[in-house]
């Protein structure tokens, strides 16, 4: 009795000791060997990935340190590029002044689409870029210029320095800014709260933030989806893009393969952007 | 005092107590003291700035305008009428509920004044959550816009400020009542009597210390504004208009900027609201003094 009992002791030791072990999935293989800090800087956009992609890491393997900050992508080129930092974001292309000065490789990973959208309620389904320009900036302020029952036009945005807000207003506004007199929220959720609580609300949300509550637009008649996005054929998104100095060598390396494997998909996904295949 | 002789501590042991208290009382000051300090150094940049400078009405930070004005009056604007709105209510309540004289009542009496201890508790998330689904609604259908505008901040935020100005009046008020109570009510006056006519005459200082606690609160509130109010960086005109707190600005600019002239500005913030809570309390203590020596106590 007493040789079983340590017996069952001794295996629920081993038992706990394996469970201990990090477990070392395909993806999270290649950093098994590694160790080190890597540090991680630039668009905000970007912020949620990179974070979710380095806490998976750093559990797997406890002595790899990566910090994720942001700063904008001007920051994320600036400091790649001085070597403060092994990888510097950006949510645009990089100019070429910047790669022939820096030396700069650029890995672009997801994109990121952002949809106009309005209260289900709304029977406008459908808008033509220079109203949305027209609507965003003040000029029209009653959904019945635009089609729709006579109420006024709620308007949300979000705040300054936001990645959606930058696309938006680059790729559907033309680099305009929107009016002051717009409600401001703080992230894709509060938009969707507002947009789904108020039945004359406009706003924007990343694509993959698009759900039953709320009611995508068109912009001149192009569906905002996950595939229109991925063609090409919807017109507000933009890449993000991670820059190294040079071709990137050991853990450096190891991150950017990992966010382009299937652990990587699974968090762009999550974050409301879609995988954007590696070239 | 031959009494308190046996109360007190070895003397050694005393002074080391007594050490210990001002070291930490040193320390706390200093704190206070680095804090201010650190706050002006920071706001420097930004309020001597020859381009980007903080005192200008227009917030658009693409454009090279870091005007934080706007916020400014729109955070006095909300901190007063939220404070206009809480005080007369917070004292209505102290006064039923410290002469509410009723047997049949008492009941009523306790179970509010655990309300009001467990209002305190709620965290500003809740508040401005419930707000948001129950209050927006009703103030969009009232008076038409969003729904996200200057009243539905000031009325969550007087409703954050009421329990701890009630429970402020409250520790200051009871044990005087109950002083006043035996020689007062033997001469026939009621508890009421007592409270308004004898006692709040002189309790100027315990009235303005829930003003200025509730308006302090009301000030630095972060999460009511920011969820309510519409955030629109401009200046309220009417109390349906969107509009944006400094405290809410600072959130929001928060959570993408590091560095460059918008981060710049928020010290610039920082300093206003540290200024404008310390303008107040020092403003309603010296009033407090003045009255008080004026009054025969």
């Amino acid at each position: 009795m007493s040789i079983f009992s340590a017996k069952s002791l001794v295996l629920a030791c081993a038992g706990l000791l394996f469970s201990v072990q990090p477990v070392f999935s395909d993806a999270l293989a290649p950093f098994k060997t590694l160790s080190g800090s890597l540090d991680i800087a630039g668009g905000t956009a970007h912020i949620p990935v990179m974070k979710g992609a380095a806490q998976q890491i750093m559990q797997a393997n406890p002595k790899i340190r990566i910090t994720v900050a942001g700063g904008g992508s001007g920051v994320g080129v600036q400091k790649v590029g001085e070597g403060l930092v092994q990888i510097g974001n950006t949510g645009r292309a990089l100019k070429e002044s910047e790669i022939t000065k820096y030396g700069l490789v650029s890995f672009p990973f997801a994109i990121d689409g952002v949809a106009v959208a309005v209260n289900p309620q709304n029977s406008v389904k459908s808008l033509r870029k220079d109203q949305i320009k027209d609507i965003f900036t003040g000029k029209i302020t009653n959904w019945r210029d635009l089609g729709g029952k006579d109420a006024p036009i709620s308007l949300y945005v979000r705040e300054d320095g936001s990645g959606t807000r930058e696309t938006f207003e680059g790729r559907a506004l033309d680099k305009v800014s929107s009016t002051d007199t717009a409600n401001v929220v703080n992230s894709n959720g509060a938009m969707k709260t507002a947009i789904a609580r108020d039945p004359n609300a406009i706003g924007y949300v990343g694509i993959g933030h698009l759900d039953a509550s709320i009611q995508g637009v068109a912009i001149d008649q192009k569906q905002p989806t996950q595939e229109a996005a991925a063609k090409g054929e919807y017109p507000v998104t933009r890449l993000l893009y991670m820059n190294t100095k040079g071709q990137p060598t050991g853990l450096t390396k190891a991150f950017v393969d990992y966010i382009f494997s299937d652990n990587g998909r699974a968090l762009i996904t999550k974050a409301g952007y879609i995988p954007y295949a590696r070239k | 005092m031959p009494g308190s002789k046996l109360l007190t501590l070895p003397h050694d042991k005393d002074s080391e107590a007594d050490l210990w208290i001002k070291a930490a009382t040193v320390l706390a000051v200093l704190a206070v003291i680095a804090l201010c300090a650190m706050i002006v150094v920071a706001a420097l940049p930004a309020l001597f700035s020859q381009t980007h400078t903080p005192f200008e009405w227009v917030w658009q930070p693409y454009h090279g305008h870091f005007g934080i004005l706007p916020m400014c009056a729109s955070s006095l604007l909300l901190a007063l009428s939220a404070l206009i709105i809480a005080f007369p209510w917070a004292l209505g309540i102290v006064i039923w509920h410290l002469t509410e004289e009723e047997p049949a009542l008492s009941w009523a009496r306790k179970a509010f004044g655990l309300f009001i201890r467990l209002l305190t508790t709620v965290p500003t998330v809740v508040l401005s959550f419930a707000a948001v689904f129950l209050l927006t609604p009703l103030l969009r259908t009232a008076f038409g816009g969003t729904g996200m505008c200057l009243l539905g901040a000031t009325l969550m935020v007087s409703l954050l400020i009421l329990p701890t100005m009630v429970l402020v009046m409250e520790s200051g008020l009871a044990q005087p009542l109950e002083r006043l109570c035996p020689q007062g009510l033997a001469l026939g006056l009621s508890r009421y009597q007592l409270l308004c006519h004898c006692l709040l005459p002189q309790s100027r200082t315990t009235l303005l210390q829930a003003a200025v606690l509730g308006f302090g609160r009301a000030c630095g509130d972060t999460l009511l504004p920011l969820m309510l109010a519409g955030n629109a960086p401009r200046l309220p005109l009417h109390l349906t208009d969107s509009t944006r707190t400094l405290s809410a600005h600072m959130a929001l600019v928060t959570a993408n900027e590091v560095g460059g002239a918008a981060y710049n500005s928020l010290f610039a913030a920082g300093l206003f609201l540290l200024g404008t809570t310390l303008c107040v309390t020092l403003a309603l203590r010296r009033l407090a003094r003045a009255k008080s020596s004026g009054s025969t106590v």
